[in-house]
């Protein structure tokens, strides 16, 4: 290999953290059963490689290089921590890792994401595994995407890594009696990251791209590890979909447009492509899952040339269809919407007043700013400034409550 | 293979049956799960507990009732063996509860 300058290595081993972090990372949580270990080893990895790469030349395939470095570091470790008599929390008996099973060829990035969001975690703790092991940010990183002091955080993620040592959650794919409920927690996992960064809860921006990115990213990667999964496909349609639109969500002063005044022309229609084409493979199933049903009514607008042309009953049959069976009020609220833009705006807002007394929806900031919406358009100004008012309170982040407190002056004037 | 205990909660309203056999649920389970049983108990209702907390100054304060009121009271408890997590959670949801059951890892001290 020739040598490489260290701008370049600089370059080529942050693309290699980005790309190869959860490969390398659960390749050798295999070698050492415990994840502290294994972090540790392919931290050092990494700083090696920053300073071998520059002399002996980047390697054509850095996530093996990584993986072997990883790997014979962790067995230092070991053989270290074996002398020292110090007693390790191991993620896998000895036993079982013998005897694994060896048709098992599965990637391990697969075993380590079923092992972050295994449901015995809390779910911030399975969000925050996921960032930290399977997308290698810092606990700092992690702390700063849910706006929590780091310390915090680390609390958080330590807790549950001692939870998985200590009640022997296993590494591994769970087995297929098991598998449809354990991936559905892993998909909402991936799609809580990917919410929380396309609409940040709060803050000073709309989107925190950095976190959606990474539940792009985090999709994409499952889609590549279960490719024949049409829940996996489901998923990934939805936040190609989604994020889509991201371009329009904002206008030139960085505030908040909503999808009827976006320029649809700022849309991605090559991503709008591929999200289509996986939703056509997840509606396969049958019954198509939660996330394929999302996904669909994302394309009904990502198809439709503009807000006035809007299939509103296609859309409201897949509500219909979410409702029946997975309920919750954010999808009753979502379809009271739905039905306010496809029969009229008075039946909407009858469908949303009745949703008033859901305790799960007493501090969920859409529910007032929908009814808020209604009641302008039905010419009722004074009931439509107190449901703005009271949106404006739940909101935390900062550009949606500009945004709200434009449409309050402009019932003022 | 690691040890979990398995703890039984039930309504604390709920009637106990005084000296009555095990229930056929129980004893299905018992049968059905008993390679993984290391031991357990069904217990007497919490108005028979006694609780004993240290004082802090080398004595004991004690007194009638279980050490934290609650509307789920422990009822039983199984120790059993398995070889993970998963394995355990599978066992400890065909114990026939009445309202659930906690599962502990046993610390394992060397």
């Amino acid at each position: 290999m020739p040598q490489a300058a260290s701008s370049e290595v600089a370059a080529a081993v942050a693309d290699a953290h980005r790309r190869e972090w959860a490969f390398v990372l659960a390749a050798t949580v295999r070698v050492t059963g415990d994840i502290d270990t294994a972090e540790e080893a392919v931290q050092d990895a990494y700083a090696s490689a920053l300073s071998t790469w520059g002399p002996r030349g980047i390697p054509k395939n850095p996530g093996a290089w990584l993986t072997v470095t990883a790997r014979r570091r962790a067995l230092d470790m070991h053989r270290r921590a074996a002398t020292a008599q110090r007693a390790l929390p191991k993620l896998l008996d000895p036993e079982g890792f013998a005897g694994r099973d060896p048709e098992d060829i599965s990637d391990d990035r697969l075993r380590l994401i079923f092992t972050c969001c295994h449901p015995a975690l809390a779910l911030d703790a399975q969000v925050a595994l996921t960032l930290r092991l399977l997308c290698g940010l810092s606990t700092a990183d992690v702390a700063r995407a849910f706006l929590l002091p780091e310390a915090t955080m680390a609390a958080r993620i330590t807790r549950a890594k001692k939870k998985i040592a200590a009640a022997h959650i296993p590494y591994r794919v769970p087995a297929a009696s098991e598998l449809r409920e354990r991936l559905d927690g892993v998909l909402s996992v991936v799609y809580l990251v990917y919410t929380t960064g396309h609409t940040a809860p709060s803050g000073a921006d709309l989107m925190r791209r950095d976190l959606a990115e990474r539940g792009l990213e985090l999709a994409r990667m499952l889609r590549v590890l279960l490719p024949a999964d049409r829940d996996v496909a489901g998923l990934l349609a939805l936040v190609v979909l989604t994020d889509a639109r991201r371009e329009a969500r904002l206008d030139e002063h960085r505030e908040l447009v909503l999808m009827e005044h976006q320029d649809r022309s700022k849309w991605d229609r090559q991503a709008i492509e591929e999200g289509v084409a996986l939703l056509r493979e997840a509606l396969q199933a049958r019954p198509p899952g939660r996330f394929a049903v999302m996904a669909a009514i994302a394309a009904v607008h990502d198809e439709s040339e503009s807000w006035s042309g809007t299939d509103w009953q296609e859309i409201l049959g897949l509500y219909d269809v979410l409702m029946e069976t997975w309920p919750s009020p954010v999808i009753q609220l979502n379809r009271a919407i739905a039905l306010g833009f496809a029969v009229g705006p008075a039946e909407g807002l009858a469908e949303l007043d009745a949703l008033g007394a859901e305790p799960q929806l007493a501090r969920y900031p859409y529910l007032a700013a929908a009814r808020a919406d209604f009641l302008t358009r039905l010419g009722r100004p004074v009931e439509a400034r107190v449901a703005f008012e009271e949106a404006l309170i739940l909101t935390d982040n900062e550009t949606e409550r500009r945004y709200l407190r434009t449409r309050l002056d402009e019932l003022a004037g | 293979m690691s040890k979990y205990l398995v703890l039984i909660f039930q309504d604390g309203a709920a009637k106990q049956s005084e000296g009555e056999s095990m229930s056929a649920p129980y004893q299905e389970f018992q049968q059905r799960r008993g390679a993984s049983l290391l031991g357990g108990a069904a217990l007497q209702p919490p108005s028979t507990a006694t609780s004993i907390r240290r004082d802090g100054a080398g004595g004991f304060a004690v007194t009638d009732g279980p050490f934290a009121e609650s509307k789920e009271t422990l009822g039983g408890y199984y120790l059993i063996e398995a070889s993970d997590l998963d394995e355990a959670l599978e066992i400890a949801k065909e114990v026939p509860a009445g309202i659930g059951v906690e599962v502990r890892p046993v610390r394992m001290v060397s």
